[in-house]
């Protein structure tokens, strides 16, 4: 997989910028050649994920790129990858958090594990104190 | 911010929501629902989520929550004109939006609301 540049950073500080986000992934979701089931889960899974940053990691920010890369049957294939990075308090139990109904309290707990089945490739990294990060990637089929 | 005008469109509460929601709008709506309800005496509320690209979490819960305090406040709310995508997807985040009724559109909206009142072409917006 590659990217192949030419993305952009956003900075997550706002609502509005939650919307933002939204409307990038669409943009690159849409360039990537998605069909619209794909598209409306990738926005949406973006649309927690920068929600996450803002609400529980004191705002972020957001990047959001074309990538390429192959099938399992060597087919050429296109999507697109977010990255949302915080410097906020971190996750102390990430398997715990990923879980259904896992939820700081604020939400409806579906926020991480909802977006997870939303992407075709999800990566989350944190630690306490050292801020949340986490990659999704969604495919063209 | 942006507002979402709500409409009275005789005994009904009509709101129609056609910008990408950020949350601060999302939660107005909330308020300004369940004031117009009182204020009207409204017994139902249509709220037609045919501009939503997306519904996420937060949005969902939004909807469960008008839902549950118009019925504290005796009026009944369906949503209508879920896209298919977004059907698709509120399943998959696992999103049941409990205690919403739903409806394909506006007309088979207002029928489970019990209404035969036709929309008014001007339908006033309520003040706030």
């Amino acid at each position: 997989m590659s990217a192949r540049g030419g993305g952009d950073e956003v900075p997550i500080a706002a609502d509005a910028d939650v919307v933002r986000v939204r409307q990038l992934v669409r943009a690159r979701a849409q360039a990537a050649g998605l069909g619209l089931v794909d598209l409306t889960k990738v926005v949406t899974a973006a649309s927690e994920l920068a929600r996450n940053t803002l609400v529980h990691g004191g705002g972020g920010t957001a990047r959001v790129e074309a990538v390429a890369g192959t099938t399992a049957g060597g087919r050429p294939r296109s999507g697109v990858r977010a990255v949302f990075v915080d410097a906020g308090p971190g996750i102390p139990d990430v398997r715990a958090a990923l879980q259904d109904g896992w939820s700081s309290g604020t939400g409806l707990g579906l926020g991480l594990s909802g977006a997870r089945r939303l992407v075709d490739e999800f990566e989350l990294t944190s630690g306490v104190g050292s801020g949340t990060r986490v990659v999704v990637v969604k495919w063209g089929r | 911010m942006d507002r979402v005008p709500v409409l009275r469109l005789g005994g009904l509460l009509l709101v129609s929501i056609q910008v990408d929601l950020e949350d601060s709008t999302a939660l107005a709506l909330q308020e300004d629902l369940s004031q117009a309800v009182v204020a009207t005496g409204a017994r139902g509320v249509l709220i037609d989520i045919s501009g939503l690209e997306i519904v996420d979490s937060f949005v969902g819960r939004m909807l469960s929550t008008i839902a549950a305090v118009s019925r504290v406040l005796d009026a009944e709310t369906v949503v209508v004109g879920m896209r298919p995508a977004v059907a698709i997807t509120l399943v998959e985040l696992g999103l049941d939006l409990a205690g919403v009724r739903t409806a394909l559109d506006v007309e088979r909206g207002m029928r489970v609301l019990g209404s035969t009142t036709a929309p008014r072409a001007d339908g006033l917006p309520l003040a706030r």
